[in-house]
């Protein structure tokens, strides 16, 4: 599912102009985006927790020439799905487990 | 942040809406994509990142208990992967 695909399924489901749903996605993303940003978490509840860590600096190495480097201090970002979504995704295997 | 500080924040970004109307929409655009990713479908979420599901094999482990053989069923979880810009844009500040 593409942004574009997400804009079409909340005009049907809400009835807003599709221009208008692309609009609301972009604002909704550029927000939870600034707030990630700013070092600050993000909960949606029933949804999940994305939370931003602070990785120190550390040795590492080009895979390719073998060179090794200090890779340095950065920010990232985990997402951890909510039980209720946790449970909707998992509930699903039976159709394709083999 | 918290959802309904996020729908503070985008209601405040969108004319022409009232706060109840910036809710709705907010819940809608989460549901839709838990309801795609229960799916299985890949969410794409450009410039933001994209959501995909992964699936577990079903596996023999043991119980740490009583050694005795367990099937672990196999099953499905969700995995996020942030977005080339904003993955920039969270290192492009001093943090």
């Amino acid at each position: 599912m593409t942004r574009a695909e997400l804009a079409r399924i909340i005009f049907e489901k809400v009835g807003l102009p599709k221009k208008e749903a692309q609009d609301i996605i972009e604002i909704i993303l550029d927000t939870m985006k600034q707030t990630l940003a700013e070092g600050e978490s993000v909960k949606i509840t029933g949804f999940g927790t994305f939370n931003v860590r602070k990785k120190t600096p550390r040795r590492g190495r080009n895979p390719q020439t073998g060179e090794e480097m200090e890779i340095s201090a950065r920010r990232v970002i985990t997402f951890k799905p909510s039980n209720i979504l946790k449970s909707m995704i998992e509930r699903h295997d039976d159709q394709g487990g083999q | 942040m918290t959802r309904s500080e996020l729908i503070e924040k985008v209601s405040e970004r969108l004319e022409g809406f009232t706060l109840k109307q910036a809710e709705i929409i907010v819940e809608t655009f989460f549901e839709t994509l838990s309801e795609a990713l229960s799916r299985g479908e890949k969410v794409e979420l450009r410039g933001f990142g994209n959501f995909r599901i992964k699936t577990r094999n079903p596996r023999k482990a043991r119980n740490p208990k009583t050694g005795q053989a367990v099937e672990v069923p196999g099953k499905r979880v969700v995995y996020f992967r942030t977005g080339k810009e904003l993955r920039d844009l969270m290192n492009s500040k001093d943090g």
